[in-house]
C-alpha cells in the first residue's frame, strides 16, 4: 500500500515540473469535461492523455493497478446509463424495465468515456507528484499559510502507519476474545471498537509528532525552505498542453455537433 | 562570548529555582520546588521513579509544555488550584531565558521512533528544524550533510524514504534534524526504550560523538543505567512532586551517586548497572508435582509437562494479506520461511533474532492471528478440545481459551474504559473464570487500581494489566511480543517471577525478545530467526532451534 504510493525510482520528465503547473493542467481538462456529457470531446481527450502518460513514468500495468477502481467505476456508470437513460432513436435491447437505445447508448458511451478522460489526469497527476513537492509549491508559490501546509504534510505520513496500526489492533482484539467475524451486527460492533481503539492511537501518535515538530521550532511566524519550489521551461509545456487538450476537445465536439453542455440536459 | 566548539555550538546553561509544573486536570503537582543549576556543556543523567516528573522536566526545557496560568510565583502555597489550567511556578531558565523564548535552543528526542521523523525524505527531515529557524537555504544543505555524518547516516541518499529505516536508524535521523539545529542543549527523553540492543549501541554512540564534537549539555532520561552512565558526568535523581519535600533527592557524580544510592535506585525499579533484579526460580520437580500443581490451580484435567501442544512445520509467514491487482489475488513474499517449531506444556520458548527477521510475524502466526503464507500451525488433540486443528479458523472465544496472545503494546489490546471490565472482559464473554479475576488482581498488584481508566495507568502498570487480562481467560499456551521492553527493573522482575510460576503450573510461554536474562530465567529451548540481511531477496531464511 505504502510502496505503491512513492515515486522512487520514476525518473519521468512529468515528475519535474512543478505540482502547480501540473495541477492547473488537470483542472483544466476536467473542467471542459464536466460541462457536456459527449461521446467526442471526452474520446479527444483521452487519445491524448493516453498518449502523454508514458511522460508521468506510467505504463499500462501500473495505471491499472492503481486506476482500477475509478476504471471499473467509470465502466458501471456508463452501462448503467445505457440501460437507463430514456430511450431516443432505434431500441436495441430491450428486457423488461431495462432498454438500450441509440440515444441512450451514445449518452452511456459518453459516460464511460467522460469518466476515463477525468479519472487518468487524476491518476497520473498523483503518479509523478511527491507530496512534499506539492506542499512546498503550495506554501511558496501558491503563499498558502505554511503551518496549515506543512501539518497536513506530516499528517499524511501518519496515515500509511494508520493502515499498519489498523491491522495490529484487529489482531490485539481479536486475541482479547473480541471477534471480527460473524454476522453484520457483529462485524459492525467489531469495527466501531476498533476504529476507537485507532482513534484513541492516531491522538497519541499524531500529539506526539505535534511535540517533536515544536521542538524543532515548528510553529513560527516565518521559516526558510530548503527545497525551492520553481518553475521552468517545462512548466510552460504543462500548461500548455492541458489547454491544447482541454480547447480540442471542445472544438472537436463542437465541430462534430455533439456539444452538449450539462446544465442544458433538462430542456 | 564564550568559547564556541566546532561547529558553531555554544552549550546551554540551565537554571531552575524552586521550579515547580501541574498539569492541566491534576491535582498533584508532576515537579515541585526544583532547585537545579547545570553548567554549559555537563552531561547529565536524570533518574527516579515514574512519576518522579522527568519527562515534564524535559518538556519544559524543550518549551513544549504547551501554557500555563504562571502567577503565585510560590511552589505549593500559591492558594486553592484551578485544575482545570496547567500551573508553573518558580523559575526555569536557559541561558537566563524561559525556554519558550529561546526557540532552537534546545532538541528534544521522544521515546517513540515513529513520531519523531516529521517529513518522508531523509534530506527533508533533517532540514525541518534548520528551515523553523530560519536558516538561508545554503547553510541548510551544508549543515544537513554535517549531521547525517555525524550520526553515520550519510551513506544514505538523501531521498532515502524514512519509513524505510529501522527503529535505530529512526532515532539517529531525529539526533540529526536536532543537530541541524545547532542546539546548546540535547534533551533525550527515553531515547532507547523502544531499540533492540543493537540500536541502542548505535544511537548511544551516535550521541557520544556528537556530545565530544558540539559540546553541548545533555540531559538524559532513561531508567537503564549502563546505557548513560560512562558517557554522563553526573546523575540527579527526581522524587514525586509534594509541597513539601525538594525534588531532587541525590545529585553527583555517576559512581558516587550509584554506590550512596544503590538501594534506593533498586528499589525504584532503576537498571543499575550489575545488578539483576531477584527473581522466582523454576522448580524442576518431576513431572508429578508439576501436574499435580496444574490441576489444583486449573481445577481441570492437567496436562502432563512436555505434552505437546501446538506445532509450526515449513512455516512461511507475512503480515500482509495476499494483494489485489486488478482481478488477479498475489500472495505475499513471506518475510520469513521454513520455520519448524513446538509449543509444550510447561515449556518454554523463546524467539530471538535481528531486527526485521519476522520474530513478531512468526509469534503472530503461530497464536492464530495471522494466516501461515505457506506450511502449517497445528494444535494438538490437547489445545483443541474440538475447535479443529488450525488456530487461525478459530473463533475469537475458542481462541483465547486456548491461546492467550500478549501484544507489545498494552494499549493495542484494551477494549474497556475500566480496569476491573478490562479483566472481567475475557471471562465474561466465555461464560466462565470470573473467580480467577481476584487472584489476578492480587497477584500482579492491580487491586488498588479496579476503578481506574486503564489508558491513563504507568507503563509498568499497563504491561502488568495487559498480562492480566489475557490470563483471566486461562489459555493453555501464552505468547508474549517483547514484554520487558521499556520496562523498569521491577515490573521486569515481577513478570520474569510470575511467568515461571506459570511455566511450573504447566502453561506454554512463547516469548519473542532480545532479552537474555529474561530469557535465562524462563529457561527451556530458544528459536533463533535469521536475518533478513543474509537471503537473497525472497528467499527469507529459515529458523533454526538451539536447545
Amino acid at each position: 500500500m505504502r510502496a505503491a504510493l512513492t515515486l522512487s525510482g520514476n525518473q519521468a520528465v512529468l515528475t519535474r515540473a512543478n505540482p502547480l503547473a501540473k495541477f492547473a493542467a488537470v483542472f483544466l481538462i476536467t473542467l471542459v469535461l464536466a460541462l457536456s456529457i459527449d461521446w467526442m470531446s471526452a474520446s479527444v481527450a483521452l487519445i491524448c492523455e493516453l498518449l502523454l502518460f508514458p511522460l508521468a513514468g506510467l505504463t499500462f500495468t501500473l495505471l491499472w493497478q492503481r486506476g482500477w477502481p475509478l476504471i471499473l467505476a467509470a465502466a458501471v456508470g456508463g452501462w448503467s446509463t445505457s440501460i437507463l437513460a430514456p430511450d431516443s432513436g432505434k431500441v436495441l435491447l430491450d428486457v423488461g424495465l431495462w432498454s438500450m437505445s441509440e440515444g441512450s447508448l451514445e449518452l452511456g458511451l459518453g459516460f464511460l468515456l467522460r469518466g476515463l478522460a477525468i479519472a487518468l489526469p487524476a491518476v497520473l497527476l498523483m503518479s509523478c507528484t511527491d507530496p512534499t513537492d506539492l506542499a512546498d509549491a503550495l506554501a511558496q508559490k501558491a503563499r498558502l499559510p505554511h503551518r496549515f501546509v506543512l501539518g497536513t504534510l506530516a499528517a499524511m505520513r501518519l496515515v500509511g502507519l494508520m493502515a499498519e496500526e489498523w491491522q495490529t489492533i484487529g489482531m490485539a482484539r481479536r486475541a482479547r476474545g473480541v471477534g471480527s467475524r460473524g454476522n453484520p451486527w457483529q462485524r459492525l460492533r467489531a469495527t466501531l471498537g476498533q476504529s476507537f481503539g485507532l482513534l484513541v492511537q492516531a491522538i497519541r501518535r499524531a500529539t506526539r509528532l505535534a511535540v517533536t515538530m515544536e521542538a524543532r521550532g515548528f510553529g513560527g511566524a516565518s521559516r526558510t525552505w530548503a527545497r525551492e519550489s520553481t518553475y521552468s521551461a517545462l512548466d510552460i509545456w504543462v500548461l500548455l498542453g492541458g489547454v491544447m487538450i482541454a480547447g480540442g476537445a471542445v472544438a472537436a465536439a463542437l465541430w462534430a455537433g455533439t456539444w452538449n453542455m450539462v446544465w442544458l440536459q433538462g430542456s | 562570548m564564550p568559547a564556541t566548539h566546532d561547529g558553531g555550538v555554544r552549550p546551554a546553561a540551565v537554571t531552575a529555582r524552586g521550579w515547580g509544573w501541574r498539569h492541566a486536570g491534576r491535582t498533584k503537582p508532576a515537579v515541585n520546588g526544583l532547585d537545579l543549576d547545570i553548567r554549559p556543556g555537563e552531561r547529565v543523567l536524570l533518574l527516579g521513579p515514574s512519576g518522579a516528573g522527568k519527562s515534564t522536566l524535559l518538556h519544559a526545557l524543550a518549551g513544549v509544555l504547551g501554557d500555563s496560568t504562571s502567577g503565585s510565583g510560590t511552589a505549593g502555597d500559591g492558594g486553592p488550584p484551578d485544575s482545570d489550567d496547567a500551573d508553573e511556578s518558580g523559575s526555569l531558565l536557559i541561558d537566563g531565558e524561559p525556554p519558550r523564548a529561546r526557540r532552537g535552543r534546545a532538541g528534544l528526542m521522544q521515546q517513540d521512533p515513529e513520531t519523531q521523523v516529521v517529513l518522508s525524505r531523509l534530506g527533508d527531515d533533517v532540514a525541518f528544524g534548520a528551515e523553523n529557524l530560519s536558516v538561508p537555504r545554503d547553510q541548510i544543505w551544508a549543515r544537513v550533510h554535517e549531521a547525517l555524518d555525524d550520526v553515520g547516516l550519510a551513506h544514505l541518499p538523501l531521498d532515502h524514504p524514512t519509513s524505510a529505516l529501522s527503529g535505530g536508524q529512526k532515532q539517529r535521523l531525529a539526533l540529526a534534524g536536532i543537530l541541524a539545529m545547532r542546539p546548546g542543549l540535547i534533551l533525550l527523553d527515553e531515547p532507547t526504550a523502544n531499540l533492540d540492543p543493537a540500536g541502542v549501541l548505535e544511537v548511544r554512540e551516535a550521541v557520544g560523538r556528537c556530545l565530544d564534537k558540539t559540546g553541548a549539555t545533555l540531559v538524559v532520561v532513561e531508567h537503564r543505567v549502563a546505557v548513560w552512565k560512562d558517557l554522563v558526568d553526573r546523575i540527579v535523581v527526581l522524587q514525586p512532586g509534594s509541597a513539601t519535600q525538594q525534588a531532587v533527592l541525590i545529585d553527583g557524580p555517576p559512581d558516587q551517586v550509584l554506590k550512596q544510592a544503590r538501594g534506593m535506585l533498586t528499589a525504584a525499579g532503576v537498571w543499575v548497572p550489575g545488578h539483576v533484579p531477584a527473581t522466582r526460580r523454576r522448580t524442576l520437580a518431576g513431572p508429578a508435582a508439576a501436574a499435580d500443581r496444574a490441576s489444583a490451580a486449573n481445577g481441570e484435567q492437567a496436562l502432563a509437562p512436555g505434552q505437546l501442544l501446538l506445532a509450526a512445520e515449513g512455516l512461511a509467514v507475512s503480515r500482509e494479506r495476499p494483494r489485489r491487482r486488478g482481478f488477479k489475488s498475489v500472495p505475499p513474499v513471506p518475510v520469513l520461511r521454513d520455520v519448524t517449531a513446538q509449543v509444550r506444556a510447561g515449556e518454554a520458548l523463546t524467539v530471538t533474532g535481528p531486527n526485521g527477521a519476522g520474530k513478531s510475524t512468526f509469534a503472530l502466526t503461530l497464536a492464530g492471528l495471522l494466516p501461515p503464507v505457506d506450511g502449517k500451525v497445528s494444535a494438538a488433540v490437547e489445545l483443541s478440545r474440538g475447535a479443529g486443528i488450525d488456530p487461525y479458523k478459530w473463533k475469537a472465544e475458542q481462541l483465547i481459551a486456548r491461546i492467550g496472545t500478549v501484544f507489545q503494546e498494552p494499549e493495542h489490546q484494551f477494549v474497556t474504559g475500566r480496569v476491573l471490565d478490562e479483566l472481567q472482559f475475557g471471562p465474561k464473554h466465555l461464560g466462565h473464570g470470573e473467580e480467577r479475576v481476584d487472584e489476578l488482581l492480587e497477584r500482579l498488584r492491580l487491586t488498588d487500581l479496579v476503578d481506574a481508566n486503564p489508558y491513563t495507568l504507568s507503563g509498568g502498570e499497563k504491561r502488568r494489566l495487559s498480562v492480566a487480562t489475557v490470563l483471566a481467560a486461562h489459555p493453555q499456551v501464552l505468547v508474549l511480543d517483547e514484554p520487558t521492553f521499556g520496562q523498569d527493573a521491577n515490573t521486569w522482575a515481577e513478570l520474569a517471577s510470575f511467568l515461571s510460576e506459570l511455566l511450573d503450573a504447566g502453561t506454554a510461554v512463547v516469548s519473542v525478545t532480545h532479552d537474555e536474562e529474561f530469557t535465562h530465567v524462563l529457561g527451556g529451548t530458544e528459536l533463533r530467526l535469521g536475518s533478513r540481511e543474509l537471503s537473497a531477496p525472497g528467499q527469507a531464511a529459515p529458523g533454526k532451534a538451539a536447545p
